[in-house]
């Protein structure tokens, strides 16, 4: 190789970028991706792109019904997002999400049809809250236990634990069904509304909304101002420095772990007792893959995963009410998703990297 | 016990042909140290970029009579070349961009699946159909063709002569990318680079090629298992979300097989009969349930692989060791 032909560039490593200009270049990220969703929206429905985003927000925030189901729909992405994280700022990969909110969600099922009659009210929805953590924690035990002692591959075992939990509610949906045959479960004690989770303030969306805020503030502070958010995030640097320090680093493994299934639980508990009263297979819906994005987005900051749920939650009902206006399938806010995590995910090499370029008289002959 | 297995084996082996192509692309992927989580995605490409290839031939063409060879050929380059920009996008996103893989992935398993189901219901529009599927029965004829004379040679003709040309290809593709990765240069360099990219940058060995090519490639062998399951399995039918979760099943497969491409053209075939093994238990219509129970084994038999590999915790049945990292040059 005597071709000493110098790269015209070459990319250096930044310093920590200021906070605003970081946010700036994820700004200029997005501002990109919509226009190019705009783009395709034009040219697939022939109208203009100013029409397109008016749809958009329509569809979040149109009347006071639609607002509320995206604030809904935002607490509950948050609560899965926020409960993932922990374990990603261990640099243990969860992308079991749906699996343990799944496993939650039937738990909560299973106390609310077990119980129903033999109970007094407010004990069954204990009884639920109890079951469906307890659930979820085992659920996120299971990939850590194996993590922690045989350096098992957590992404590939929490991801087959998503399968798991979904032939489990498959199994249970069949056997709980009413009517018999009809391969679904339907509304739980429609009548009775034992084990449906209270209404505050007289209005259902409520309760998922301040369980996400609690969820996400108590978070923020186990991460920043306790022992065991210093714990984790020590481990996630550096295990040989974990050890060195006398952390357990098997222990805080399997603690944040089970931690992290028990919240992923809480919003299924909340999908089955407060939205959907009922249980289907397809409950989590794939928040629980979207929630990875979501706390990824946010660099693993709590408070940060509001704005990126918000602009998810907002993307995917906007982009439903567009298909509904122009009979687009209803596919289409996954690919406007897509398109915009692509556009985010990219845009995080900017951040962190700069490209050096060569200068003609820099170079020796 | 002797018919069942004549009446299971075809079909556990059209079920596992599928699943063959997508582990074998992401084996290849994951030896370059990527961990593709996009597969399902791209195998939903791979497919539609097949229909909408002969969609549009079959549309062209009218009522005359199809041209074989073209028939074949466009869905085979449409389907090829979509998954391959899919391959294209996730390298660039996380060899050159270094984003994260396993979102990057995710991403594209979103993205994927959407453009699958946007463009069939665009399709179903289109054909205005009554039923929400498109079938394409005469390109899917020419892709399920068998042997001619798979008929005369009685049960062995059925058991290993009555597939289409894909199912022969993608074990093929199998058996050829195990050896290219254990007996060929190009294979040491690949797992080179997926074991320790720094140590095959200092060897001279071009890092970031290398990880274009097997992801490409990757992707692109994967996208045929979309159309194997389009054009043959499901008889040239396109409905939304029929593709289901063999995308994941696939990336199961890869660690069941312990990367290994060869064990993966028979373990396919045990997949692909565990997870129709369901309609062949006999519990009658009291215990619908316990069926579900059956379609859980692929997934508790690959769990079951995963803890006991890392146990035995022997050096060749491991993972690629930098699987899932970025390698960036000056990090070191």
């Amino acid at each position: 190789m005597n071709n000493h032909k110098e790269p015209l560039f070459h990319i250096v490593k930044r310093e920590e970028m200021i906070w605003y200009r970081a946010w700036g270049i994820r700004l200029i990220a997005i501002v990109a991706a919509l226009i190019v969703c705009a783009i395709l929206t034009t040219v697939l429905t022939g109208d203009n792109p100013i029409q397109v985003y008016a749809t958009i927000i329509k569809g979040a925030f149109g009347s006071k019904r639609k607002a509320w189901i995206t604030f809904q729909d935002l607490s509950v992405l948050l609560i899965i997002a926020v409960a993932l994280t922990p374990a990603f700022r261990m640099r243990f990969w969860n992308i079991g999400g749906e699996g343990q909110v799944l496993i939650g969600g039937l738990s909560a099922a299973a106390c609310m049809i077990c119980l129903g009659d033999r109970l007094p009210n407010w004990l069954i929805i204990v009884c639920m809250v109890c079951s469906s953590l307890i659930a979820g924690a085992i659920w996120g035990f299971i990939p850590a236990f194996f993590k922690a002692k045989w350096n098992t591959n957590e992404t590939l075992a929490t991801l087959m634990l998503n399968y798991i939990a979904t032939q489990l509610v498959a199994f249970y949906t069949i056997v709980w069904e009413v009517p018999k045959g009809s391969g679904k479960i339907g509304i739980i004690n429609q009548n009775s509304n034992i084990g449906w989770l209270p209404d505050l303030f007289g209005n259902k969306y409520i309760l998922t909304i301040v369980v996400a805020l609690i969820v996400t503030i108590g978070m923020t502070i186990y991460l920043r101002y306790t022992k065991h958010g210093y714990e984790l995030i020590v481990v996630g640097e550096s295990e040989n420095t974990a050890h060195y320090v006398g952390i357990k680093v098997e222990k805080v493994v399997i603690r944040t772990m089970m931690m992290s299934g028990a919240i992923c639980a809480l919003a299924g508990l909340l999908l089955v007792g407060s939205i959907n009263h009922t249980v289907t297979t397809t409950i989590a819906g794939g928040q629980g893959f979207t929630a990875v994005m979501v706390s990824w987005l946010a660099k693993f900051d709590p408070l940060a995963m509001i704005g990126t749920s918000l602009l998810i939650v907002f993307l995917e009902r906007g982009a439903g009410e567009i298909s509904t206006t122009f009979h687009l399938n209803h596919s289409f806010s996954d690919i406007l998703t897509g398109i915009i995590l692509f556009f985010i995910i990219g845009c995080e090499f900017f951040i962190q990297y700069r490209i050096a370029f060569h200068k003609k008289e820099g170079r020796r002959g | 016990m002797l018919e069942l297995i004549l009446a299971l084996f075809p079909r556990a082996v059209v079920q596992g042909i599928p699943l063959l192509f997508g582990s074998t692309g992401e084996t290849l992927t994951e030896k370059a140290g990527n961990l593709n989580l996009g597969i399902p995605g791209v195998m939903y490409v791979g497919a539609i970029s097949g229909v909408i290839g002969s969609f549009f031939y079959e549309q062209s063409v009218g009522d005359g009579q199809l041209n074989g060879f073209l028939a074949i050929a466009i869905p085979m380059a449409c389907s090829l070349l979509g998954s391959f920009l899919m391959g294209l996008l996730y390298s660039f996103l996380t060899v050159t961009l270094r984003a994260n893989q396993n979102v990057t992935g995710l991403a594209m398993t979103t993205f994927g699946i959407g453009f699958g189901n946007f463009f069939g219901g665009s399709l179903i529009l289109i054909a205005g159909a009554d039923v929400p599927s498109i079938a394409l029965s005469r390109t899917s004829a020419f892709f399920s063709k068998s042997l001619p004379f798979a008929d005369r040679c009685g049960v062995l003709g059925k058991l290993f002569l009555s597939y289409g040309f894909l199912a022969y290809l993608a074990i093929f593709v199998g058996f050829a990318t195990s050896r290219i990765l254990r007996h060929t240069r190009v294979g040491l360099h690949i797992r080179s680079v997926g074991e320790s990219p720094a140590t095959a940058d200092a060897a001279g060995i071009n890092v970031m090629r290398y990880k274009y090519f097997c992801t490409c490639i990757g992707c692109m062998i994967a996208g045929l298992g979309g159309l194997y399951y389009v054009m043959d399995y499901a008889c040239g039918v396109w409905s939304n979300d029929a593709f289901g979760d063999r995308g994941w099943l696939a990336i199961a497969l890869v660690i069941f097989t312990i990367w290994r491409p060869s064990v993966g053209v028979f373990a396919s075939i045990l997949f692909g009969g565990l997870y129709i093994l369901y309609l062949y238990i006999p519990s009658g219509m009291d215990h619908m349930e316990y069926k579900e129970l059956y379609k859980m084994i692929p997934y508790v038999v690959t769990l079951i692989v995963l803890v006991i590999t890392s146990m035995r915790n022997k050096r060749e049945n491991q993972p690629p060791a930098s699987l899932g990292l970025s390698y960036f040059r000056e990090d070191r």
